[in-house]
């Protein structure tokens, strides 16, 4: 289990190789990469200038990445997990964010990285600001739907205790 | 006790982090916030919707009627926007 919050670029085939090279109890590994989307495609967000900044809460970031994470090993078989998120200034088409989860088999792989991409999304202290013509940004507002999905997980969880 | 405040919270307020010495009167996160408006404008107009934030005590994600106790470390911020 390992989480890192830092301003620099990931490699994520060297993230993989790092965290399952000698495991061969691994059968599966499953990845989720973030990139920055160019808003002005959106056409809705057309002020929006096109990079971006992610400002965090140091300390509690780091925190709150490893209870997402170690929570997902209380719920999966992982035999390796890793989250790389990124702050600071980035511009469309830089990596933000990387989850990777390993396990003997493809379901727990799977199930597992689409959960923390869903958890971190809303639980991990982070805020996006879009930067704008005049100077000033744009904070990105938290959308419902990611709060959906994040509260699957949670009817998820109670539907198999119940069972 | 510190305070911190990031995103818009941050820019409203013109500050990242203040060290406070509220009233003894001041028990909760709720109080807490309401006697963080009177310290300026800029406070003011950042604390003056609770329902757009979220906080945290002790880095820890806690509701407004959570206590607080000198020594405490209380962050305000919008709701979160990583991933």
């Amino acid at each position: 289990m390992t989480v890192r919050v830092q301003a620099e670029d990931f490699d994520p085939g060297r993230e993989i190789e790092a965290v399952t090279s000698g495991n061969t109890a691994i059968g599966g590994v499953a990845s989720f990469i973030g990139l920055v989307r160019d808003l002005k495609r959106d056409g809705a967000d057309g002020d929006s200038g096109s990079a971006m900044t992610l400002e965090h809460y140091p300390g509690m970031t780091e925190k709150m990445l490893a209870e997402i994470e170690a929570e997902a090993n209380r719920r999966w078989p992982l035999q390796a997990s890793l989250i790389v998120h990124r702050y600071g200034r980035l511009e469309p088409g830089d990596r933000i964010v990387l989850v990777v989860t390993a396990s003997a088999h493809r379901q727990a792989a799977l199930e597992a990285c689409h959960f923390l991409i869903d958890w971190l999304k809303t639980k991990a202290p982070f805020w996006k600001l879009e930067e704008t013509g005049d100077g000033d940004g744009k904070w990105v507002e938290a959308r419902a739907t990611d709060d959906a999905a994040a509260d699957r997980w949670t009817e998820t969880r109670r539907k198999d205790a119940a069972e | 006790m510190k305070v911190l405040y990031f995103a818009w919270l941050r820019q409203r307020t013109g500050i990242g982090e203040e060290q406070v010495s509220p009233p003894a009167s001041v028990q909760t996160v709720a109080e807490l916030v309401a006697w963080l408006r009177d310290r300026g404008p800029g406070h003011a107009e950042a604390l003056k919707d609770l329902s757009s934030i979220r906080v945290a005590v002790n880095q820890e994600f806690a509701t407004l009627d959570a206590a607080v106790a000198e020594g405490d470390e209380v962050a305000l911020f919008p709701p979160m926007t990583g991933g």
